[in-house]
């Protein structure tokens, strides 16, 4: 497990991950249960830099997921733009949003944080709740097939494929920057943000800075779910969404790029396996989320490596 | 070798997996996914209850062309995502022959391309009209349009000489897409919106808003789109203010629980509604009272709660489907997709169901009753 | 005129609710830093044991008084096999136990009880009561009257018994209050059990207004959670008052401005004083020690 730690250990196991998984599938519903794991971990991943390693909770992140989601919805019905510049479009929208509120959101501390991400997030669903002549309305829009180079890129296995190179460009560039000084320095500020202050480093712009990173993550995976099941509701921006993400993160382990996908994984492949309880799904999913947070309470990653670490030594 | 023990496992699960498929072969399995949990529960809960019970009687009564039918249902709790991932699932895993479900309009739209890519009939049972027009070859529905409800209304409306009405709306799917279709079709009986206001579907107050209904000049009727508690709410809000404008309330109150939440305050309370509610009221000569009445006492019986108009679409679509089977002699796919089309004088709870190549819902407007809520019960409305 | 009235009675309230679950939010964060998630699942609770108690044959206060007590029991077991058990884990883990508490009583409750609604008999009758051109509820007056008994109450406690000075002291300092010997397990038992109690009791009151259901407590979670956010993390005063504001904010909202963005209104004047006062209205300001 030591291999796991290196940055390039990371990249391999997911590789791994992503090349031998297709061998086992027998049907297009488990690429597309797949597909859905690269999608919201490549999200996960950008909170993850945020929470994990910038130490900022966001309860608002379905929001930035959702304005990627409906970009591509929007652009190319109403204003004529092409799919893939629609989707850049709202990454960058996402970030410019993030840049602009996060100012003065970044200024404040802990629940405090939550609660402002949490209202802005609220805002973005409710525009896409309320504009229906925009957006659909409740029940959403549907978004035409991605068209690249003439070509339609169509079902479960294409998307798959599609989804796990953006997860991996994704985590590559999610532990680059933890490599960086930019991540050195989030680190410090994670662990004491006043000692972080006095030892010279603008906290500030250095939060704003994975703020923004991390909202273009979410934006780019909104855009990608969008394009692959061909529909968006606003249930992508909304708060039960965002919790989601943060229950992943922290599940998988907080600061833990691997444990982002572990922690997508599980939550998106629990409902499924939980499905044989029938009315009692709910109650299995909630028991188990207790259970593992009891238990595993760094997050899945973290714990398991160290526990493994531990008795190797 | 982990990948030699990793693949010797699939080989052994797709072997269990025919030899599964190959006992099931004299069952016929059917596929749902509907809004059991969350903010649609309201529609999905009664419909899963009368999916369950009726194949159970089907299957009791010696099953279709001899065959016993399997029920697959999956919750997407009211999720369009997880709607088209249940879909996927029930094409690809279960390996159903024709699909029942969809409780919302977005989790039926969600789902629509995967049915129609694995060529499957599918029966919607959500209201708005996008979902059969344009028509979609493998894809049908049960329930009337919302745009048919704001027609029915507003021709009773036409009827008692009321031309300006006020609506508030609940910002869920429903209500958002009824304000939508009445404003869209108000003009055509010469009815003027003056007032238009909305609430959240979770929203537990909304006398702010029916305050400036109260204080819209010239009002003559208020409408209220919406279903869940909050028509219950606006009904009890709009007594509490001592508001006398009639009060129309829109099929998605369509359950007797309705009439128990907003108790006293229901009465007088206009809507149109399938003749289910009012099952025990029809004429015996009514062609439609040994269906309706049928299904209520033994929905009531077997679930203990009032009848809904929404379990009755989940009982409209699964005898379609069944009564297409037994007419194609099979349960394949396309034979079955024949005979739905074909479907004519169907009489389901929502009423005489004709569909054509043109048209995959089959209900026209005869098909509601304009009904009134009087000593606490609904009546067919004079 | 009446207008206003109006709007400040259905603000006043929707927002004593808001309050009465904020406080429940404040007396468990500051016995334990832990943000409860699973409040609003406490008011379900008194809600709906109360209408299935009512509707096997219960009178109207001996069911509430059970809904009370099971609420208080579901608390207590929150405490003690799911956040005692991962006391020293992080705080956002916590935050996502009391996530999968919420979740795990959802769905519970769909099994042990229904998906339907449900409602209560008003307490005092229907017939609304006028006041300068308003019609108000005679049950508003029972949620805020006992809104403010509770209110005084919990001060009472926290400020004249020796018990209630004990969980002050160890919200200020949970490490020295243990060297001076208080009990902090039993603290923060205490602290569920009175939170659990009072979410009980507000579901109980606001029911023949609000009607209940299986899943009512997330939105309210939410909004109390945002409302002790306003007030200030901690505060008690600050609970009550940001819930109020909350309430108020929409009601104005829906009837002044735009119903369909009432909720916005609200969210964004939250943004507004946190943006000039990062520590909410009431809320201490905090050093950090390095």
């Amino acid at each position: 497990m030591a291999f796991l730690k290196g940055k390039y250990g990371v990249l391999l196991a997911i590789a791994i991950i992503v090349l031998i998984l297709p061998v086992a599938f027998p049907s297009n519903y488990y690429f597309r249960i797949a597909t859905l794991v690269w999608i919201s971990a490549l999200a996960v991943i950008g909170l993850n830099l945020l929470m994990g390693y910038a130490g900022q909770v966001s309860l608002g992140h379905a929001g930035f997921f959702g304005m990627g989601a409906y970009a591509v919805a929007v652009g190319p019905t109403h204003l004529g733009i092409p799919p893939v510049a629609s989707a850049l479009l709202g990454a960058a929208s996402a970030g410019l949003l993030a840049f602009v509120v996060g100012r003065p959101i970044l200024k404040l501390r802990g629940h405090y944080l939550a609660v402002a991400t949490l209202g802005m997030g609220i805002l973005v669903a409710m525009v896409l709740n309320n504009e229906a002549q925009w957006t659909g309305g409740p029940d959403g829009m549907p978004v035409s097939r991605l068209v690249l180079f003439g070509f339609k890129v169509k079902g479960p296995v294409m998307w798959y494929w599609i989804t796990a190179g953006f997860l991996f460009v994704g985590a590559w560039l999610a532990l680059n920057l933890v490599d960086s000084p930019l991540g050195r320095a989030l680190r410090a500020l994670h662990d004491s943000e006043t000692a972080a202050r006095v030892g010279g480093i603008d906290v500030a712009r250095h939060k704003l800075i994975v703020f923004v990173i991390s909202a273009v993550y979410a934006a780019v995976a909104g855009s990608l779910l969008a394009f692959f099941d061909g529909l968006v509701t606003p249930n992508t921006a909304g708060f039960l969404h965002s919790i989601q993400l943060v229950t992943m993160v922290v599940l998988g382990g907080m600061g833990s790029i691997l444990g982002s996908l572990v922690g997508a994984a599980v939550l998106v492949t629990l409902p499924q396996a939980l499905t044989v309880f029938h009315d009692y799904e709910h109650l299995m999913l909630g028991l188990m989320m207790m259970l593992f947070m009891i238990f595993l309470r760094r997050g899945i990653v973290p714990t398991l490596r160290d526990r493994i670490a531990g008795r190797v030594q | 070798m982990k990948l030699k023990t990793l693949m010797m496992g699939a080989v052994t699960a797709s072997a269990v997996l025919v030899a599964g498929s190959a006992l099931a072969a004299d069952t016929i399995k059917i596929g749902s996914v509907l809004s059991i949990t969350g903010p649609a529960s309201f529609l999905g809960d009664p419909e899963d209850k009368t999916l369950k019970m009726y194949v159970e009687k089907i299957n009791a009564e010696g099953g279709v062309n001899g065959k016993q039918l399997e029920l697959v249902v999956y919750d997407d709790a009211g999720d369009a995502n997880n709607a088209k991932t249940f879909a996927t699932r029930l094409v690809e895993e279960d390996k159903v022959v024709a699909i029942v479900g969809g409780s919302t309009t977005g989790t039926t739209m969600a789902m629509i391309p995967v049915f129609e890519d694995a060529e499957l009939p599918f029966i919607s049972l959500a209201g708005a009209v996008v979902i059969i027009d344009p028509v979609k070859k493998w894809v049908f529905k049960t329930p009337h349009t919302d745009k048919m409800a704001c027609q029915k209304i507003f021709e009773d409306m036409k009827a008692k000489g009321i031309s300006k009405i006020g609506m508030i709306s609940g910002t869920g799917g429903f209500g958002k897409s009824m304000q939508a279709q009445c404003k869209g079709v108000a003009p055509d009986y010469g009815i003027e919106v003056l007032a238009d206001e909305t609430y959240g579907p979770k929203d537990s107050d909304m006398t702010p808003q029916l305050t400036n209904i109260k204080g819209t000049a010239g009002l003559q009727a208020v409408l209220n789109p919406g279903f869940g508690q909050g028509p219950a709410i606006v009904t009890r809000n709009y007594k509490q203010l001592g508001i006398e404008l009639p009060l129309y309330q829109s099929h998605g109150v369509a359950s007797k629980s309705f009439i128990d939440l907003a108790a006293d305050a229901a009465e007088g309370v206009r809507l149109p509604a399938a003749a289910l509610l009012v099952a025990d009221k029809l004429d015996d000569a009514d062609p439609q009272k040994a269906v309706v009445t049928g299904y209520k006492a033994m929905y009531e019986e077997k679930s203990g709660q009032a009848v809904s108009t929404f379990g009755g679409h989940a009982f409209d679509g699964l005898f379609i489907l069944t009564d297409a089977m037994k007419r194609a002699g099979s349960e394949e796919p396309a034979a079955v997709r024949d005979e739905i089309e074909k479907t004519t004088g169907f009489m389901g709870t929502a009423g005489v169901v004709n569909m054509s190549a043109t048209d995959h819902l089959g209900l026209d407007l005869t098909a509601f009753r304009m009904l009134e809520i009087k000593g606490g019960d609904w009546m067919l409305a004079k | 005129m009446a207008d206003f009235l109006q709007f400040a009675f259905s603000g006043l309230t929707v927002g004593a609710i808001y309050a009465l679950v904020a406080l429940g939010f404040t007396i468990i964060y500051n016995a334990s830093d832990v943000v409860n998630f699973a409040q609003g699942e406490f008011v379900m609770i008194g809600g709906m044991v109360t209408v299935f108690a009512y509707a096997a044959g219960l009178p109207l206060p001996v069911a509430a008084l059970l809904a009370v007590i099971v609420a208080v029991f579901v608390g207590l077991a929150l405490e003690w096999l799911a956040i005692e058990p991962a006391r020293d884990a992080p705080p956002v883990t916590l935050i996502i136990i009391t996530i999968g508490a919420s979740i795990f009583l959802r769905g519970l409750a769909q099994v042990v009880f229904d998906k339907q609604f449900h409602s209560l008999p008003a307490f005092s009758g229907d017939e609304p009561i006028r006041i300068g051109g308003a019609a108000l509820l005679p049950q508003s007056f029972w949620v805020l009257g006992s809104a403010i008994v509770i209110f005084l109450a919990l001060y009472a406690f926290f400020n004249h018994t020796l018990t209630g000075k004990a969980v002050l002291a160890t919200a200020a300092n949970r490490f020295a209050a243990r060297l001076v010997g208080i009990n902090t397990t039993f603290v923060m038992a205490l602290s569920f059990a009175v939170s659990a109690a009072i979410g009980a009791i507000a579901g109980v009151l606001v029911t023949p207004i609000t009607l209940t259901s299986y899943d009512v407590g997330t939105l309210l979670a939410l909004k109390g959670f945002a409302s002790a956010m306003l007030g200030g993390m901690g505060n008690p005063i600050g609970a009550v008052i940001g819930g109020l504001l909350v309430g108020l904010l929409e009601a104005f909202g829906a009837g002044y401005i735009n119903s369909e963005y009432k909720d916005a209104i609200a969210f964004l004047v939250i943004l507004g004083v946190l943006f000039v006062m990062p520590q909410g209205l009431f809320g201490r300001s905090h050093t950090e020690r390095v």
